[in-house]
């Protein structure tokens, strides 16, 4: 866990590139800071590794005063990586990825062993690049040895400054589709920066907004997206991103929540009036409770309508339905599996809250486009 | 007539061969024993300023003026402190070879790739482990080119040496001079240039040996 308490950097110079940052980083988080360009990311980063010593207020790492601490011995348990990759090109490549178990104390066998397994952890293959040097790798294959090196002694906090940040797109996704499989799996506590908001959204647990060396709001991307704070934030996320990710939409964002509902037990004539006062072509059926039934179309009702003394005989009651926890994306794939074009919206008694229709689904998203153009 | 130059040549050498072998010994002796003194002091003054930086302009500006003496002139000076004789022409000898060391030594790590040191830094190497894991042998071309630079002044400096009585190859120029002899100038000074030539090579083959194989282009 790092925690960082009224911290504040004022450069030799005179420069005050942070001030009074508050914030806790809990163990296994992926956190990603981003900013525009001198924003104080890569100052707020290294204050946690000493790099750049701090000037006022406490960073602690569980518990301990990183100021009380040997800057060397701190270094050697926190994984750093860089965009520049930074590779000594005179050491091969399991050379560069053992250089922290060798300043350790590892016997050669037991660092060999491990540079090995690390290859393979970030997909290159030991036999055929553990011998090489760094310049006889691409720069994709550079920043995966730069990862491998920063987790060769399995530190409990990894910083990584904008480390895709010079790589082409597809290497860039692919990068940080296996980075995110690795924090699956380890559970490292990962500081990352970036300039790339969807670099951000997608690689974040949490993510700190920052401007003028100042965390402007620290949330999750679907908290980010859904509030940003006005003004700064807003506009540097965009506004209308989250129509861009409609997996962090809630449904009851987009649904409409008085459905026409009515009891089993309407006769066909009343639920035809019914349908035309609300100008719908569809009914919610629910139960005294409000727990959902099944559905009515009207073209069933018009061409049962001389058959049947209840609606019930004409209910669909298998038709899909959504939790109301659902998203905008969930909405989005089960309205194509409906046979009316129609979502009831459920709480977790079953009972219907809204709905979500085509049509409804369709304005929610063609507002915030159209909106953005306006804007 | 004394015939061409080249009779004169083959003539004065056969005269002269036990004399010339023992001048460029005597000549080697003054360029190794001086650029030895000026490794040892002008490498670490070099990594000194690299990290005081206030030392930074004080040593460079020092070793410059140092350079720009006249090398008679300099002789001049340190004979009332060495005397005359090796210990002058070795201290003035020293004194020359010192700038293109310390300027090498200094812009050899200063040009060590920002982001490698960030990155031994931050993975928690001493100052001293970053300093000869990583500046020095990054650096280790660019010092070799001023210790070859160095090596090559020196040898054609040292025969200056002979006016003050330090003996080496110079003798033999300075003979020439007085007597008038072509083929004796020429008898000091061919071993001399054959011997900067030498010693460049040596100098050459030795760091390509030490170069890893990372670096190599
Ligand atoms: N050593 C230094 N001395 C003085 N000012 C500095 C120093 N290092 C950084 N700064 C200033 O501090 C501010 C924050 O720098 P920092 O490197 O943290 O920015 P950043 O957010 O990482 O920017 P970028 O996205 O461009 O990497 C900048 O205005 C920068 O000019
Ligand atoms: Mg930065």
């Amino acid at each position: 866990m790092i925690l960082f308490e009224q911290v504040s950097k004022t450069y030799p110079n005179g420069f005050q590139a942070v001030k009074d940052l508050n914030f806790r980083i809990d163990a296994g988080e992926f956190i990603v800071f981003i900013g525009p360009s001198g924003c104080g990311k890569s100052t707020t980063m290294k204050m946690i590794n000493r790099l750049v010593p701090h000037t006022g207020g406490t960073i602690s790492i569980n518990g301990k005063n990183i100021t009380k601490e040997n800057p060397v011995d701190l270094r050697r348990n926190i994984g750093y990586v860089i965009q520049q990759v930074g590779l000594f090109p005179h050491y091969t490549i399991e050379d560069n990825i053992a250089v922290v178990l060798s300043l350790l104390g590892w016997k050669e066998a037991k660092r060999k062993q491990r540079a090995a397994e690390l290859l393979q952890m970030v997909g290159l293959e030991p036999d055929r690049f553990a011998k090489r040097y760094p310049r006889e790798l691409s720069g994709g294959q550079q920043q995966r040895v730069g990862v491998a090196r920063a987790l060769a002694a399995d530190p409990e906090i990894v910083l990584m400054d904008e480390p895709f940040g010079a790589l082409d797109p597809i290497t860039r996704e692919q990068l940080q589709n296996e980075l995110i499989q690795l924090q699956r799996t380890m559970k490292k506590t990962i500081i990352f920066v970036t300039h790339d908001m969807d670099e951000a959204l997608k690689m974040g647990d949490r993510i700190a907004v920052m401007k003028d060396g100042a965390i402007l709001q620290f949330d999750t991307p679907e908290k980010l997206m859904k509030e940003p704070v006005h003004g700064f934030v807003e506009t540097f996320i965009g506004k209308n991103r989250i129509y861009q990710n409609p997996e962090y939409i809630s449904v009851t964002d987009i649904m409409r929540d008085n459905p026409a509902t009515a009891t089993e037990i309407l006769s066909p004539a009343k639920a035809m009036s019914m349908m035309r006062q609300r100008r719908t072509d569809t009914l919610i059926l629910v139960d005294d409770r409000g727990t959902f039934c099944g559905i009515v179309s009207a073209y069933d009702l018009q061409s049962k309508l001389e058959q049947i003394r209840t609606i019930q005989e004409i209910s669909q009651p298998n038709e899909p339905i959504l939790h109301q926890s659902a998203t905008a994306k969930d909405a989005l794939i089960a309205i194509t599996t409906t046979k009316f074009g129609i979502l009831p919206v459920v709480d977790d008694k079953k009972r219907v809250v809204g709905v979500i229709t085509r049509s409804s689904l369709l304005t929610a998203f063609a507002e915030h486009w159209a909106g953005k153009e306006v804007t | 007539m004394r015939g061409s130059l080249w009779e004169q040549l083959v003539k004065q050498l056969g005269m002269r061969w036990e004399d010339l072998i023992v001048a460029s010994a005597k000549h080697l002796g003054l360029v190794s024993f001086s650029m030895l003194i000026a490794i040892l002091i002008g490498l670490p003054l070099g990594i000194l300023i690299t990290r005081k930086k206030i030392l930074t302009n004080w040593v460079l500006g020092g070793a410059g003026i140092l350079q720009t003496i006249p090398s008679l002139a300099l002789l001049g000076f340190m004979i009332p402190m060495f005397g005359i004789g090796m210990n002058t022409a070795i201290a003035a000898l020293f004194l020359y070879s010192l700038l293109p060391i310390i300027r090498n030594t200094y812009t050899g790590i200063q040009d060590v790739d920002k982001s490698t040191i960030e990155a031994a830094k931050g993975m928690g190497m001493t100052g001293t482990q970053i300093l000869f894991r990583i500046q020095l042998p990054l650096a280790l071309s660019v010092i070799m080119a001023g210790i070859r630079t160095a090596t090559v002044i020196n040898v054609g400096t040292a025969t200056i040496a002979a006016f003050i009585g330090a003996g080496g190859l110079g003798d033999f120029i300075f003979l020439g001079i007085t007597r008038n002899i072509d083929a004796l100038i020429l008898l000091g000074a061919l071993p001399a240039a054959l011997l900067a030539l030498l010693l460049d090579y040596l100098l050459g083959f030795l760091e390509r040996v030490t170069t890893p194989r990372g670096l190599k282009i």
